[in-house]
This record gives C-alpha cells, sequence and structure tokens, in this order.
C-alpha cells in the first residue's frame, strides 16, 4: 500500500516539516541572554557548551586511568583496580560537591583556604556555577586517581576509600584554592605571587603524584618486588593492549583538559593550546622511546606510553604560556626525565607500579618549572622562583598531608592487605570474584 | 631415573626452583593446573548469587633425575614449598624407563 502512495507521502511529509519549522523560527527571533553569573562576567553560549565538552572529555579520562593501571598491574588484581577507579571518581564527585569546591573556590580567609559554597549554598546564579563545578570536579578526580596506581595491588580497599575522601575533601582543594581561587569566587596566595599552571601541572599532577609518592612509602613494597639483597624485581602488567588503550584515551581527553582549562569558546588560543597539547606528548614519547632504546637496547613499548603521558603532564602547566617549539622541548624533556625517574625510584626502594610518581609527581614539578622558563611572554628569573615556590609548596602540603592521613587511617582501618591476601590477589580476597574468571591467572614466568 | 611429579602451591614455585637448580638438575617442566585434595574450594558471589569454586590453581613440576640424586630432590622439593598449611601439594615418584636427548640421540643417564 506504501509503495503506490510513495511520492505522496514524502510529499507531505516534506510540506509538514516546512511548515513546523517555520513555526519554530519565527519563535526564535529574539535571542536569549545568557544567565547572570555570579562573577558578573559574560559567559556566552559557546563558552557552556565548550567547558561541557571540555569537561566530558576529561571525564572519560577516568577510564584511561583505569586501563592504564589495569594493565600495568596483574591479572588477579584487575577487579580491585577498576573498583578502586570507579569510586575515587564517584566518592569523589561527591564529596568535592558538598565540600571540596567550597574550599577551593569559595570567598578565601586570607588566600589559604576557601570558607563557603558548601553543597552550592549561596549561589544564586547557578548556570556557569554548575558548568564551572563540573569542569573542576572531573580534575579533581583526576587527582584522586592518580594515587591508585602508586597504591595498586597491595591496598585494602577501605582504606582506599577513606584516603579518597580526605584528598577530594581537603588536600587538593585546599592546594588548588592557592593557586586557582580567583577562577571563581576565592583567591590564592600563590596565584597573587604570578605562579602560572594553566591547567594543573602541579594543582592536579604533582598533588596526585605526591599523594601517590606518601601512599607507596606508607605502604612499602609488593611482595616480592625486591630479592634477599634488595634487587628490585620486574612484576609484569598483565595486558599491554589495555594500557595502551588507556594511554590513547588519556591523549585524547587531554585534549579537553588544557584546553577547557580556558573555559571559554570565545578565546581563539584554545587551538595553540591543543597544538602544544599534541606536541608534547608526541614529543614526551619519542623522548622516552630514545631513552629506553639505548638503556635497554630495545624501544620498549611501556616506557614510550609512559613518555607520552609524561610529555602531557609537563605541557599542562605551560599549554597557554608558550610556544609550540618550547612545548616540543618540555615534552621531549619528560619523556627522558621520566624514564630516569622511574628507574631511580625503583632502585631506591619505591615501589610505583604504574609510575604514578614519575609521571605525575616528578614531570608535574617539570612542567610547572618549565611554564616559568619558557614563558613567552620574556625570561624573568622572579616568574621561575616563584614557580620553584609553588612547587615546593604542594610538595610541603601534599605530600605532609597525604603521609598523615595514611598513618591514621592505616592506624584506624588499616592501610595493607595481609600478605596471604595479596597472594591469593585482591579480586577475590576484596571483592570476592574474579576479574578473569575463565582464565588461569597464575604468573609462571 | 625416577620422574618426579610435584603438585605446588603457585607461590613456592620460585623456592622450589631453586633448591633443585642448587642440587644440579638441568632441567624442568612446568605446567598450570587447578585441582584439590583436602583443600577444598571456596565461596564466590556473582551479582548477588553465590557459586562455588572447587579446584585450586596449582603449579606441576616435573623433573626426572637419577636414581642417586631422586631423594635428595625429593626433599629439596618437600622443604621448598612447604608451608605448613593445608594446600602445599604432593610429590609423587614414578619410574622411568629411559630418555633420550632429541639433539644428539644420546640416552640413559647421560641424557639427563
Amino acid at each position: 500500500m506504501f509503495c503506490r502512495f510513495r511520492w505522496r507521502l514524502a510529499a507531505l511529509f516534506v510540506m509538514v516539516a516546512l511548515w513546523v519549522l517555520s513555526g519554530e523560527v519565527s519563535a526564535q527571533e529574539a535571542t536569549v541572554p545568557p544567565p547572570a553569573a555570579h562573577d558578573g562576567a559574560e559567559h556566552f553560549p559557546i563558552d557552556y557548551v565548550w567547558t561541557l565538552i571540555a569537561a566530558f572529555m576529561v571525564f572519560f579520562m577516568q577510564a584511561g586511568f583505569a586501563m592504564v593501571e589495569a594493565g600495568f598491574t596483574r591479572a588477579k588484581n584487575a577487579a580491585n583496580i577498576l573498583m578502586k577507579n570507579l569510586m575515587d571518581f564517584s566518592l569523589g564527585s561527591l564529596i568535592f560537591w558538598a565540600f571540596g569546591f567550597a574550599l577551593m573556590f569559595g570567598p578565601t580567609l586570607g588566600g589559604w583556604i576557601g570558607t563557603g559554597g558548601f553543597f552550592l549554598s549561596g549561589y544564586t546564579d547557578k548556570s556557569w556555577t554548575y558548568v564551572f563545578l563540573i569542569f573542576q570536579t572531573v580534575f579533581a578526580a583526576t587527582a584522586a586517581t592518580i594515587v591508585s596506581g602508586a597504591m595498586a595491588e597491595r591496598t585494602k580497599f577501605i582504606g582506599y576509600l577513606c584516603y579518597t575522601v580526605v584528598i577530594t575533601g581537603l588536600i587538593y582543594p585546599v592546594f588548588g584554592s592557592w593557586a586557582w581561587g580567583s577562577l571563581f569566587a576565592g583567591q590564592g596566595w600563590l596565584e597573587d605571587l604570578g605562579f602560572i599552571d594553566f591547567a594543573g601541572s602541579t594543582v592536579v599532577h604533582s598533588v596526585g603524584g605526591w599523594a601517590g609518592l606518601a601512599g607507596a612509602i606508607v605502604l612499602g613494597p609488593r611482595i616480592g618486588k625486591y630479592d634477599s639483597e634488595g634487587r628490585p624485581r620486574p612484576i609484569l602488567g598483565h595486558n599491554l593492549p589495555l594500557g595502551a588503550l588507556g594511554v590513547f584515551i588519556l591523549w585524547f581527553g587531554w585534549f579537553g583538559f588544557n584546553p577547557g582549562s580556558s573555559t571559554a569558546g570565545t578565546d581563539y588560543s584554545i587551538a595553540s593550546i591543543a597544538v602544544n597539547t599534541n606536541l608534547a606528548a608526541a614529543a614526551g614519547a619519542i623522548g622516552a622511546m630514545i631513552v629506553a632504546w639505548f638503556k635497554f637496547k630495545k624501544p620498549d613499548v611501556s616506557m614510550s606510553l609512559n613518555g607520552a603521558l609524561a610529555g602531557l603532564v609537563a605541557i599542562t602547566a605551560g599549554c597557554a604560556n608558550v610556544s609550540p617549539v618550547s612545548s616540543v622541548i618540555i615534552g621531549l624533556a619528560a619523556g627522558m626525565i621520566v624514564v630516569f625517574s622511574v628507574l631511580s625510584l625503583e632502585k631506591w626502594g619505591l615501589d610505583d607500579p604504574v609510575g604514578a610518581v614519575s609521571v605525575h609527581g616528578v614531570c608535574g614539578a617539570w612542567g610547572t618549572l618549565a611554564a616559568g622558563m619558557f614563558n613567552s611572554g620574556g625570561f624573568s628569573l622572579a616568574i621561575v622562583e616563584v614557580q620553584l615556590i609553588g612547587i615546593g609548596a604542594a610538595f610541603v602540603w601534599t605530600f605532609g598531608t597525604a603521609f598523615i592521613a595514611f598513618k591514621i587511617i592505616d592506624a584506624v582501618v588499616g592501610l595493607r592487605v595481609s600478605p596471604e591476601e595479596e597472594s591469593a590477589g585482591l579480586d577475590y580476597t576484596e571483592h570476592g570474584g574474579e576479574a578473569y574468571p575463565d582464565f588461569q591467572l597464575t604468573n609462571v614466568h | 631415573m625416577k620422574l618426579l611429579k610435584c603438585i605446588i602451591a603457585p607461590a613456592r614455585l620460585d623456592e622450589v626452583k631453586e633448591s633443585l637448580d642448587a642440587l644440579g638438575i638441568a632441567g624442568m617442566t612446568v605446567g598450570e593446573i587447578k585441582g584439590y585434595g583436602r583443600q577444598k574450594g571456596h565461596a564466590e558471589v556473582y551479582r548477588g548469587s553465590e557459586y562455588t569454586v572447587s579446584f585450586v590453581p596449582k603449579i606441576v613440576i616435573e623433573v626426572v633425575v637419577t636414581d642417586e640424586l631422586c631423594d635428595r630432590a625429593v626433599e629439596a622439593v618437600v622443604s621448598a614449598a612447604q608451608t605448613g598449611k593445608i594446600g602445599d601439594g604432593k610429590v609423587f615418584v614414578l619410574p622411568v624407563e629411559d630418555a633420550v636427548r632429541i639433539r644428539t640421540g644420546e640416552s640413559g643417564d647421560e641424557a639427563l
């Protein structure tokens, strides 16, 4: 029946569509002004759209971290790693909304801590506030999830949940308020000095890295990581494809992380920021590959993957104030630094299963310094000094509070699983089931 | 010649391998297996339903030794693999008729 009338039906459909559309167009003749924001600034619809899309891309980095960490650790702990990643985002989102956002961006007490806006109370202009909240939430969650990599394969799940509350509720927002408070309703002593950290090499990545360092130190190395003479033994990751997938996802998400930090779609610098980001990542991967090729006689895949991340972390501070050529140099250096850092930390007794401390802590510090050194507005020792102050303050605050927090958590609920649980695998002991029930999981080499 | 078929807990593999190497035993075959004896399986939960995992992951080491070395090899495996807990495993000693090295064709004790 339809076949005979198809041309008449099509014509009818087109006429109805045109009629509907014409009605829509005439209704939209008046332009809709953007809602008033508490900061009095005008945020255009394109700013909303861009910032939100960037926030969604940074959210997707959680999948990146989950895949990197799962891929670089053993199969018997995969479900546990995934659960820690799921929960540090979920818990972190709630804690940051309720508490952390106020400490980071609320009206400040002397430039040291925010004091208002808990549960977003007091903000009448909800629209831009929501955009800014969700953008900052995914950044806070990025810092939190870095730590699960350094503490993988031996951390009690309940202890990790407690720590998540502390980092998203206190450690991250307080330092964040020093460097970024004025991006919303606050103010910070560090940004008042002129500290440059556009998207968070220090605020996000070093904070995550130093907290991970504290956790890894308090936990101690995994069983079997060091032999009786203290020499490190490799504990192989179970799935390099997952690790690589994770790095690509992170690289993609970083195009939201860095350009998104403009929080403005009207700002054409998002283009140069994106280019700088990609150049640094690529240079980082190549730098790490070169160093590994020389040291190990073969281009090492996992080191090169770490190198790409190192380049991304390093360019995060200066992506808006350095040139593309500088971005290549910064990324290349980060890729080389990360290889030496991973090997050195391992030799000095720190068991960091995925290299989180090296990628995020060490390269975050390098990137922050580099943002000062390569400032496109002109080199100035004063700028570099401020960068060093920020790097130092981040280390002292983050490592100090995280170390204390982990010690307290260890005393109250226990931080490390028992040796039997660690040998059996956390999937079964912490979560009652395997990530890979169809596979034999003993690692015989 | 004797074949030692040793079923041990996976965590003890390195120690057992080292103690056999220390005796001068040149090689071994290792397999990843599942099994149970007195060590029963355990219960797990999947999406609210409980199920039983009966078989426990184990490692089997097969090594062929000369008659003279047999007792010391068994002792080495037992002391390296022992933890005192149920699930330590077992060693079975089987007679072997002959052994041949494929590369050279030699047989008997020289092939080991």
